[in-house]
């Protein structure tokens, strides 16, 4: 079902944890429809991404895209980062089966939702850069088990 | 990697060997049409009445009131569709469940834009339905009551006998969805008030693309595939004679090796289903745990996504299943867990476990002792579990 590249980044992961007093963190989805992504984001003066982590909750699909999310923008500008689009991941990762498609939304909006925290965070404003979607509330429950 | 190990014998089970040499002479030797006079044909003829017998056996019905269809689905269409039509003067009204196979409700959906009134139970944290709200339920239209025998994705039996009583109190037909339970947990159709009973015979170690209706003797219900005079004129169709032949020695090595099978089963799901409570934190039993298929383990695991739990598994030859929403093909996760009051997100890191006879201690302690590995290196990457962790640090 899953391209090799999928696999691979699904068996083995890049980038997955936190970063402590990140510059930007975004968390987009919604456990409601079963995907939901983290994105911390590491940001120089000069604007540059020098690290990024993710964690997810979701399918094989959404852990892959994470991943390579998180490879693409890694070392480049802010600029640079908001050009990793759905597509750019989806490409490299050689394609995603048609039904989960939506996971590469997810991981676009993630990298957008991150750069936002942190041009809010600086009181600064990122040219193209809009409002994320985030409804990530909906469904919760506090009940355990 | 090792061998596989099959875990998903609710969604179909291996075909037993002597049940595909009991099939293979009726493809290249015995292949004559039953309805012809000569006398290969009547060799057909006689391995159906044998297979008919077999399966009318294992749940205490004549034979001829076994009608062979190309499965449970169809068995299922065949029920619903033609009760309707053939009761339209009494009625509109079919009583269900909302954890029924998607082969009642779908075909459900499709009676309402017909003008049929379907009347969809809850069921309780269990998957149990009430047999009072059954009865709550019955109007003067009602024709028909359809609640499964026993539920393919958390194993619930249900009380059937209670609710066919009660239907029958007020002359009203009962139909049971039996795909997962026949020929897995006793059913006799005069004993629990059967009227129609829909099974497939893939499930039990027959082969795939053959099932049956039981119609009661007395019950008026039309033909649904039309043309040839097969089954009784109640349903068209050269008789897949091999599926049958098959069917019927499943059947038959199914109700003799039930005692055995269930005593075996229900330990290995209990010993299962323990290590899983003891040793893995936040996850839930779905289920009732005695009114139970002895093959069935349906789990939550908190703060994980169910596919992603099912690709790991794979990856290590064990084959599993989930009602993940990522799964199912659509956003939404499973119906019948939601129906017994999980929320999405618990409902997402579903995962169920189905086993055979064939299933080993050793195979269940290594299928656990990688779930805990799998489970364990998924939540260390999930933000929900990161958020739960920090709200109560």
């Amino acid at each position: 079902m899953y391209s090799e590249k999928v696999m691979d980044h699904f068996q083995h992961p890049r980038n997955v944890g936190e970063i402590e007093n990140a510059s930007g963190v975004g968390t987009v989805g919604n456990a409601k429809c079963g995907d939901i992504m983290r994105m911390y984001l590491d940001i120089d003066d000069n604007g540059i991404i020098r690290d990024c982590k993710f964690k997810t909750f979701g399918c094989g699909a959404a852990v892959a895209t994470s991943s390579m999310a998180t490879e693409l923008v890694k070392g480049k500008t802010i600029q640079q980062a908001l050009e990793v689009t759905n597509k750019a991941v989806m490409e490299a990762l050689d394609g995603l089966p048609p039904i989960k498609v939506h996971c590469s939304l997810l991981a676009e909006e993630a990298i957008h939702a991150a750069l936002w925290d942190y041009a809010e965070k600086h009181h600064i404003k990122i040219e193209g850069l809009k409002k994320p979607k985030n409804d990530i509330s909906e469904g919760e429950t506090d009940d355990e088990y | 990697m090792a061998t596989t190990i099959y875990l998903d014998n609710a969604a179909t089970t291996k075909t037993a060997p002597e049940v595909v040499q009991a099939m293979l002479p009726y493809f290249t030797e015995n292949y004559g049409n039953p309805s012809a006079i000569y006398e290969i044909a009547g060799r057909s003829k006689e391995a159906m009445d044998k297979a008919r017998a077999q399966i009318a056996d294992v749940i205490g019905a004549n034979p001829e009131e076994i009608y062979f269809t190309a499965g449970g689905s169809e068995a299922d269409n065949w029920a619903l569709k033609a009760t309707f039509e053939a009761y339209a003067e009494k009625g509109n009204h079919i009583i269900t469940s909302k954890i029924e196979h998607h082969a009642i409700l779908h075909t459900c959906e499709y009676l309402e834009g017909r003008g049929a009134e379907i009347t969809y139970l809850d069921v309780d944290e269990n998957g149990f339905v009430d047999p009072k709200a059954v009865e709550a339920a019955i109007t003067d239209k009602t024709v028909l009551i359809s609640v499964m025998t026993a539920n393919n994705e958390i194993g619930t039996i249900e009380p059937i006998r209670e609710i066919g009583r009660i239907a029958h109190e007020h002359g009203i037909l009962f139909h049971t969805d039996a795909v997962q339970a026949f020929g897995q947990i006793p059913i006799s159709v005069d004993a629990d008030n059967i009227d129609m009973l829909s099974s497939s015979g893939h499930k039990l170690n027959g082969p795939k693309g053959i099932g049956f209706l039981y119609i009661r003797k007395g019950v008026k219900i039309r033909s649904f595939v039309h043309g040839g005079a097969q089954e009784r004129k109640r349903r068209a169709g050269t008789e897949n004679v091999p599926g049958i032949v098959g069917y019927g020695a499943a059947a038959a090595r199914a109700k003799a090796s039930m005692e055995e099978r269930t005593k075996k089963e229900t330990e290995l799901r209990d010993y299962m289903i323990g290590r899983i409570e003891n040793e893995i934190p936040y996850t839930k039993v779905n289920g009732d745990r005695v009114k139970r298929l002895p093959n069935n383990i349906n789990v939550c695991f908190r703060y994980v996504e169910g596919e992603s739990m099912l690709i790991n598994l794979d990856l290590l030859g064990i084959a599993a299943s989930s009602g993940s929403a990522c799964t199912s093909g659509s956003l939404d996760p499973s119906h019948v867990l939601l129906a017994i009051g999980l929320p999405h997100e618990v409902a997402h890191g579903s995962l169920r476990m189905t086993l055979s006879e064939e299933i080993t201690k050793e195979q269940a302690d290594y299928t656990i002792d990688h779930l805990k590995q799998i489970v364990g290196n998924l939540r260390s990457m999930s933000p929900l579990y990161e958020d739960f962790v920090k709200k109560n640090s």
